[in-house]
């Protein structure tokens, strides 16, 4: 194994050391938002389906999607699809190496 | 030998040639959300809750057919490339394997039968 001697070095601060901050709690949000959003993402999927299937199916489906559970999630998945957006954007700005310095 | 890290002992010994792929893709797709995505939720969030006939005809117009086609495609690349990087992180052995492989499959299972919507409705 390549990991052999790991032990033997110095060991870095890590997650369980470190006090949380604003930036590290913005890190874990944006993960957080963004692998959660598959719930609203497959809620849409299914409503998008139920529409193509015919009226009666989509007046089910919507009537899930747009119960108070529904609306829950939907509301859930706005504010975390802005927050990972804009999150994303600072990702974007820091790739080029901008606004980096110490 | 003790301070040996893992990057001096694989140094060369050759490039495995797709380093920065994933990165890349994340990058293009990321890029690509950014300009479909705040358009894509005003046409969602306009059309949910209303009548059938409404979105059926909502969606079969050109522009919000292919707005949300091209979201779906993309979110759910994105998706795929994130979650993979989430499974890497967490999860270890033989249940990250069968972890990346299941959610690969939700994905582009989800991308299909959106797309097919999408063209049901439009078409």
């Amino acid at each position: 194994m390549a990991d052999v001697n790991r032990g033997d070095r110095p060991l870095s601060p890590h997650l369980t050391i470190y006090r949380p901050q604003i930036t590290s709690i913005s890190s874990i949000l944006t993960r957080i938002t963004g692998n959660a959003l598959l719930l609203g993402a497959l809620l849409m999927v299914w409503w998008f389906l139920a529409a193509a299937a015919g009226p009666d199916y989509f007046a089910t489906v919507d009537g899930i999607v747009t119960s108070w559970v529904g609306d829950l999630i939907m509301f859930g998945s706005l504010w975390a699809i802005w927050y990972h957006t804009l999150a994303g954007v600072r990702h974007l700005i820091w790739d080029t190496g901008a606004m980096l310095e110490i | 030998m003790r301070y040996l890290t893992d990057r001096k002992r694989a140094e060369g010994l050759g490039s495995a040639n797709s380093g920065v792929h994933h990165f890349w893709a994340m990058k293009l797709t990321s890029v690509g959300l950014l300009f479909l995505i705040p358009v894509f939720i005003f046409m969602f969030g306009s059309m949910l809750g209303r009548p059938h006939a409404e979105v059926v005809a909502y969606f079969a117009r050109p522009f919000p057919a292919l707005v949300a086609a091209l979201t779906i495609i993309v979110g759910f690349k994105h998706f795929r490339d994130g979650v993979q990087v989430l499974l890497e992180d967490y999860v270890h052995g033989t249940a990250r394997t069968v972890w990346i492989i299941l959610l690969t499959c939700v994905s582009y299972g989800a991308m299909a039968a959106g797309l097919f919507a999408i063209a049901k409705i439009a078409l």
